[in-house]
């Protein structure tokens, strides 16, 4: 079960396996290639064998047979040490050295591949930008982060040496839900810039579905499928897959469409300050001086707005913002803000049938 | 007091050979003992035999081992030598210990990550797995120390040296306030280097005082 | 080597274990001084260190006491004490008691202390009372470590217990120091042999009580499975 993607593999499981010294199976005949620059998720519950695998891409973990490439060299002809210096590893709970300030953890495999301190550090600088984080940070101890912060300076390091590969395990699953959606879209964005070969590692679905390029799901060391996700949410390989996705994969398959090519509504509008003495037939919404929306109003009371769909949305934020507007008519605004026409649920479920049917 | 104030020079020169012999062993045993540890942490086996091989000699009484070590070493008992080969052996096995429990406690996920990064064995030990073993190294090293200060005045009674022979000087010409001196600089030189280590400690790691 | 040989041959000769003055004589001294001491030593300590670790109040009082103890010359305290108080058990048994105290205190402070919060807590919601909860929660918890520190003690006071030979008193030391005194080495060899000897055999048992005192193991209490087996009907 490979995919047969368009860009050359840079990493290649044949037949692996991996049997530990009490007996157990961890990893069962592993036959799957990652494409280069594309982002693919393992996931899975605890002891699928998902992080197992990840391992043994970097030989934390030997494969007990079969062979794992990368970049078209098997690893186990490879020294272990220059392979990890070449791939970028980020873990759960950052895994950050509590000895060194923020600047050194980053600068940690620059310098151990010869560069000097000082223009190591330097470097550092722009990489601590580049996953957002504050240049006022890079004296601090990682004690003194949060956990979220501590989880950026991981991304970080990872990537300090502009490794083509990168390994990520669990690595948001110890930061609360806010923190969480905020790395993840950090990660999409700098996905989107650097195209590096991402393994991502979870046992969160939803966190698949949204990062993935391709999804290979795992139980008790086994494949299950690897296709892309919205053939997972249509197509699951077996009972274990859709049980896996759970309740719910039809909702979930709206967030993976593109809410572009909407048609919009038309929407009765009524300036804010022309509110007091309006007499709107139904619902209007009411916009500010820039054009912004602000609310909702009957006639009688004024409302609050439901969520927004904004230029980047999928068909998930287009239905709630339809079905959490009082006025049951969603709102979508453009870049700046500005109110651009209103979302009928009816719209949404047509496009969603136009799309299964072509 | 007043003997103390009396008899400075005596004072400087004693201390000076109690400090050597009380000090020496420990600079020795911690470069026994940290090689040593570093190397069996991981192997079973060899970590077993070397705990028990340090518990017997950390057993023996250095009084013991001043007296038998003469017969081993072919060196006489007064020798200074012998009693620092006596103290270094005691100290080397003590922070053996010391050292592989101090090892231990760095966490699992720290070790991992180094590896994982792509440090080599013995770059990972001297740069991460030794540096957050310090902090609890230093307790131990205070123990020690401590305690070899004291070891050295015991071994006055076989005249080995150092503030002790005020110990015995004084009670053999029944002078108690040569005694009390000697207890009074001892207990001062113990506190004093413990305040060292402990400040040499704090230096050391940084990271122990941040603060969010 | 001809010392080796006479200390040896001296071992060997019943004659000189038995008698007032004999090397069983000799060690029954020495371990009647470390039991004295130890037991003052635990007196002062345990309880001390069982309310300390329990309250976790007064943490500095216990670090600041087992650091100046630990930094007290015993030999200085030891002679001074004879010096000052004359000749007779009394001050050399105070000097090895305070000797004891550190190991002892610091041992079961932190084995108290050291006791899985969340065990203790548990125990007072049950509704134990403060007694119950230092007896039958944070005591077999603690107990490596009180018997751990109990072997450092040990240690250290059948080592210094040797000097008290100085002060003309008995135990293994006399031979140690009439040896080198009397320039007779190998008596000296002998008591230094025997006192390493008395040491390692003590520091067994209490290594294999820390062994057998390890809680959830039911080392101590015997197999349980054995006990009132019945059926469910």
């Amino acid at each position: 079960m490979t995919d047969p993607g368009a860009t050359p593999d840079a990493i290649v499981f044949d037949n692996v396996s991996k049997v530990f010294a009490d007996g157990t199976t961890a990893v069962r005949n592993l036959t799957l290639a990652v494409p280069e620059g594309r982002l693919t998720v393992f996931v899975g519950s605890s002891g699928s064998g998902k992080t197992t695998a990840l391992r043994m891409i970097n030989r934390m973990v030997e494969p007990t047979s079969g062979t794992v490439t990368v970049g078209g060299a098997d690893v186990a002809t490879v020294d272990p040490v220059a392979l990890r210096l070449g791939i970028g590893y980020v873990l759960q709970n950052a895994g950050l050295m509590p000895h060194q300030r923020v600047i050194d953890n980053v600068a940690t495999v620059p310098v151990l591949k010869g560069q000097t301190r000082r223009a190591a550090r330097t470097a550092a600088y722009a990489v601590l930008e580049r996953v957002g984080l504050d240049a006022n940070l890079a004296t601090r101890y990682p004690a003194q982060l949060s956990g979220g912060e501590q989880q950026r300076v991981g991304v970080a390091r990872a990537l300090a040496a502009d490794p083509p590969i990168l390994l990520m395990d669990e690595p948001f699953s110890a930061v609360d839900q806010v923190v969480r959606r905020e790395l993840q879209d950090e990660i999409l964005r700098l996905q989107a810039t650097l195209h590096k070969t991402i393994v991502f590692v979870t046992h969160d679905i939803d966190e698949a579905l949204t990062l993935a390029d391709s999804v290979a799901v795992f139980q008790r060391g086994v494949l299950q499928q690897y296709d892309p996700p919205e053939t997972l949410l249509s197509d699951p390989a077996n009972d274990f897959v859709a049980g896996f996705i759970g309740t719910g994969r039809g909702y979930r398959w709206l967030r993976l469409i593109d809410a572009a090519g909407l048609p919009l509504c038309d929407v009765e509008t009524i300036a804010a300050e022309r509110l007091p003495g309006a007499h709107p037939d139904g619902w209007a919404l009411v916009v500010d001086a820039a054009g912004a929306p602000a609310g909702w109003f009957d006639g009688d009371t004024a409302s609050r707005l439901g969520s927004l769909l904004r230029p980047d949305g999928n068909l998930s934020q287009a239905l709630e913002s339809a079905l959490s507007s009082p006025s049951g008519i969603g709102v979508a605004v453009d870049a700046a803000g500005r109110f651009i026409g209103g979302v009928a649920a009816a719209d949404v479920l047509a496009a969603v049938d136009a799309r299964r049917r072509g | 007091m007043h003997y103390l104030l009396t008899h400075l020079d005596d004072a400087r020169a004693l201390t000076v050979v109690h400090l050597r012999l009380a000090l020496l062993p420990v600079l020795l045993g911690l470069a026994i003992a940290v090689p040593l540890a570093v190397a069996v942490q991981r192997a079973p086996l060899a970590r077993r035999l070397t705990t028990a091989t340090a518990s017997v000699v950390f057993t023996i009484p250095s009084l013991a081992l001043f007296v038998v070590l003469p017969v081993i070493l072919g060196t006489r008992l007064l020798d200074e030598a012998n009693v620092i080969v006596a103290l270094t052996s005691y100290t080397a096995a003590l922070l053996v210990r010391a050292v592989l429990e101090a090892l231990d406690t760095v966490p699992a996920t720290v070790r991992d990550a180094a590896a994982a990064l792509g440090y080599p064995k013995l770059t990972r030990i001297m740069k991460v797995d030794l540096p957050l073993a310090i902090p609890n190294l230093i307790a131990g090293l205070r123990v020690v120390v401590v305690t070899n200060i004291a070891m050295v005045s015991v071994g006055s009674v076989i005249g080995i040296g150092g503030l002790g022979a005020w110990f015995t000087e004084g009670y053999n010409t029944d002078k108690s306030d040569q005694i009390v001196a000697g207890i009074l600089l001892l207990f001062a030189l113990a506190v004093v280097i413990d305040g060292l280590i402990v400040l040499a400690g704090r230096v050391a790691t940084p990271w122990t005082r941040a603060v969010r | 080597m001809n010392f080796v040989r006479q200390a040896i041959a001296y071992l060997l000769t019943v004659r000189n274990w038995t008698g007032p003055v004999g090397l069983a004589a000799r060690l029954a001294e020495h371990l009647e001084y470390t039991a004295i001491a130890l037991g003052a030593a635990a007196l002062i300590a345990v309880p001390l260190g069982l309310i300390i670790g329990h309250t976790r109040r007064g943490t500095l009082l216990v670090v600041g006491t087992v650091n100046a103890l630990r930094s007290l010359p015993t030999m200085g305290v030891l002679l001074l004490g004879v010096l000052l108080f004359g000749l007779g058990a009394a001050p050399t048994l105070v000097a090895l008691a305070l000797l004891g105290v550190p190991s002892l205190l610091a041992g079961t402070y932190a084995g108290v202390a050291g006791v899985d919060p969340a065990a203790v807590d548990a125990a007072r919601a049950l509704g134990m009372t403060e007694t119950q909860v230092l007896r039958r929660v944070e005591v077999p918890n603690a107990l490596p470590a009180i018997l751990g520190g109990l072997r450092n003690a040990t240690l250290q006071v059948v080592a210094t217990a040797t000097v008290a030979a100085y002060a003309s008193l008995g135990g293994l030391g006399r031979y140690l120091i009439d040896g080198i005194k009397e320039r007779q080495f190998h008596l000296a060899l002998v008591g230094a042999l025997a006192v390493a000897a008395l040491a390692l055999v003590l520091d067994g048992i209490l290594a294999a009580a820390v062994w057998a005192a390890a809680p959830g193991t039911g080392r101590l209490r015997g197999d349980l499975r054995g006990d009132g087996h019945h059926t469910c009907q």
